[in-house]
């Protein structure tokens, strides 16, 4: 079969324009909302046991992360870096390349950023000082995925692992330039200089929120746009689906496998781009706001849907700004918003199985391949569009 | 540099590399187990830190074995989950993992503050068991023959998987349930079942390398405190191909990396803490990308098995 045969049969059945656009992404976050209710009332049962009321937690969450001016600006603000990220993570997802890496991307990233920070921005004032640093960013991040993109391209090894290996290398990288070539003279705390905050990304009308999230949204719906519409996107999604049948249409693998493994390194390292030319403008050593693997849940609550990343990404900004507050108050850890996303993950996972068991009862009887047995991971979760390849129309 | 040989060091080395190595060899020869049946368990790594929380509880108010015990039970109820959820209804096992792993590391992390505040108790330390003669060998006999009990009967337990594995049928069940599940279901023996066997083994033996951790190794439980262990793990059996007395290899050559700078740090070379952190991952990286056309995994492996399908 052709590429072009290929591309028209799953164009036709799953990816028709305009009625997969909106009714996907309004499934996937009604989808999104079961699991993330049962997420909650299993942390506030914890809350219970610990003699916590989880009342009052939550209603701290919702009190400072969505109820009030300043939360809810901090909140949009915390949004542009994850939404960047999850761009990039799904474009690798997409073509079933287990991105885990990203918090070392991320940082190795944010050190490179803040270290040349204020000397770019000194000799290129305005935006174009800006513009070179995001580029920065971007390439740091992806160079970091080459190791693991050609390991997995050339000897099929896992990237879950060497991503995560590169990980804790780029991590402590990160923490060695930080408190070394970069390191500030003019304080005591190892952290880098201090871009100043008239020189960083500018604001809303006003507001505290910096243009970033504007960057990011625009971000989104691109990377919704070249995976759905476009021949990359679909060599991207067949290649997820079916790395054999990737083979025998004509794509060329290797190549592909690294190229999206770097543009979702690069997206990484522009959320750390963003994240310190919009809010920080510094580094301190041992900062690790540990965005990666919050982020891989949120990508899967999304069913991999770039658009429906954003609604989900706007609620764990909310639970992780009001999280941090409501959590110094009943003295717990931040790391409890970070259970309860695991439990999130988990209970999708539950969700997704009696979603397809139910869809596939009807049409398909117990004799037929099921999605379970399909190559790809992704697919076995059907979260991708042409997860249903091999189901063909049971699912409707 | 001359110094660098003394006895002091290579003792340091080697005791270091011991103390540090026994968590990945407990891990990773559960994973190997794991591995060797088709299932890859991602989530090693929580269930390291379920054993190292609850084995820290319950030694710090009974006793060091009991604790061990503790360890390995609270590894075995993660393992659960991932029997439940991976073997039973079929779902994608990195996303499980995963799962098992955030959901972990907040939930130790939550306990431990909800318990002890911002303190952090510290157990007594484990006697040594000295093997007599062998202990009195100069520079090496203390570090290699004077180790609490678990430690020897973690070698053992080298042999025994490797016999298991080996020479039984359940070995040859649980490799068959990794290269052909469709040729062991049908010669009778349940393919699930034996999976969930090798899960709950991984489960127990990943929580007695968390328990080890903090009870024997650190004597206090810190958050996150397995800091990547068990990826190392999942790594050192990848590239053990389903041997044990490689995995055996393995789990040492990591712990003497980690040990490496400290031992350094001994005869007055200063390392970077930051450099202590990332060489076991750096070493990792490398004998990856050196061994990377060698590493082998079964057949089936991540694949869940659906009986009649092909």
């Amino acid at each position: 079969m052709t590429e072009s045969a290929l591309s028209h049969e799953i164009k036709a059945r799953d990816l028709s324009p305009g009625r997969d656009r909106w009714s996907g992404a309004l499934r996937s976050t009604a989808q999104g909302i079961g699991p993330i209710l049962l997420g909650l009332i299993a942390g506030g049962i914890l809350l219970i046991v610990i003699g916590r009321n989880p009342i009052t937690f939550y209603g701290h969450i919702l009190e400072r992360g969505l109820f009030s001016w300043g939360g809810l600006q901090d909140s949009l603000t915390r949004m542009a870096p994850l939404l960047f990220m999850a761009a990039g993570l799904i474009v690798a997802f997409r073509a079933n390349i287990w991105n885990i890496g990203g918090d070392g991307q991320f940082l190795l990233a944010a050190a490179i950023v803040s270290g040349f920070g204020p000397s770019i921005i000194g000799a290129y004032p305005g935006g174009l000082g800006l513009v070179i640093l995001c580029v920065m960013a971007a390439v740091t991040g992806g160079l970091w995925t080459v190791v693991p993109a050609v390991l997995k391209a050339f000897y099929g090894l896992n990237e879950v692992i060497t991503s995560l290996m590169m990980t804790f290398v780029g991590v402590n990288l990160a923490n060695l330039l930080i408190k070394g070539p970069f390191r500030s003279q003019s304080t005591n705390v190892p952290q880098t200089d201090i871009i100043p905050s008239e020189n960083l990304l500018p604001d809303i009308f006003g507001s505290r929120i910096h243009v970033g999230i504007i960057a990011a949204l625009v971000a989104v719906v691109i990377v919704h746009y070249v995976m759905t519409r476009t021949s990359f996107g679909l060599r991207l999604n067949v290649l997820g689906a079916n790395p054999r049948a990737a083979v025998h249409v004509g794509i060329d693998v290797r190549r592909l496998t690294i190229v999206a493994f770097m543009i979702s390194g690069a997206f990484i390292g522009l959320a750390a781009g963003i994240e310190i030319l919009g809010v920080w403008g510094y580094v301190r050593a041992d900062w690790n706001p540990n965005f990666g693997l919050t982020l891989f849940a949120l990508v899967f609550l999304a069913r991999l849907n770039a658009l429906a990343t954003i609604p989900l990404v706007g609620f764990y900004a909310v639970i992780s700004m009001g999280g941090h507050y409501a959590a110094r108050k009943a003295d717990l850890p931040d790391d409890f918003m970070l259970m309860v996303v695991g439990l999130i993950l988990l209970f999708m996972t539950l969700t997704e199985y009696f979603v397809a068991r139910r869809a596939r009862r009807p049409a398909a009887p117990d004799t037929s391949p099921t999605v379970a047995h399909d190559a790809s991971p992704i697919a076995a979760l059907d979260l991708s569009p042409t997860g249903s390849l091999e189901t063909g129309g049971g699912h409707e | 540099m001359s110094d660098l040989f003394t006895a002091t060091f290579v003792a340091a080395l080697v005791s270091g590399g011991i103390l540090a190595g026994m968590p990945l060899l407990f891990a990773a020869l559960g994973e190997t187990i794991s591995e060797r049946a088709g299932v890859l368990n991602i989530g090693l790594e929580g269930m390291m830190l379920m054993g190292g929380y609850g084995g820290f509880v319950v030694a710090l108010y009974t006793n060091y074995w009991l604790g061990l015990a503790g360890g390995i039970g609270a590894g075995a109820l993660a393992a659960v989950i991932m029997l439940v959820f991976c073997v039973r209804l079929g779902l994608d096992q990195i996303v499980v993992g995963i799962a098992l792993l955030v959901t972990a590391e907040g939930i130790t992390s939550v306990l431990q503050r909800a318990q002890f505040g911002t303190t952090y108790p510290r157990l007594g330390a484990v006697p040594n068991i000295e093997i007599p003669l062998l202990s009195k060998i100069p520079a090496l006999g203390t570090s290699l023959f004077s180790q609490p009990l678990i430690v020897y009967i973690g070698l053992a337990l080298v042999v025994l998987v490797h016999w298991i594995l080996r020479s039984t049928s359940m070995g040859l069940n649980l490799r068959a349930a990794g290269e052909k599940p469709q040729a062991l279901d049908v010669a009778g023996v349940s393919v699930l079942a034996t999976r969930s066997v090798a899960v709950m083994i991984t489960g127990a033996l990943a929580g007695l390398g968390g328990a080890y951790m903090s009870i024997v190794g650190a004597g206090i439980f810190v958050p996150f405190m397995t800091h990547g262990a068990g990826f190392i793990s999942i790594v050192i059996a990848m590239l053990a191909r389903g041997r044990a007395a490689w995995v055996l290899i393995g789990a040492m050559l990591f712990g003497m990396s980690v040990s490496f700078s400290t031992a350094l740090q001994l005869v007055g070379v200063s390392v970077p803490q930051d450099v202590v952190n990332m060489l076991p991952f750096v070493v990792v990286m490398i004998a990856l990308i050196i061994f990377a056309r060698r590493s082998y995994l079964p057949a089936a492996l991540g694949a869940p098995y659906v009986r009649g399908s092909r």
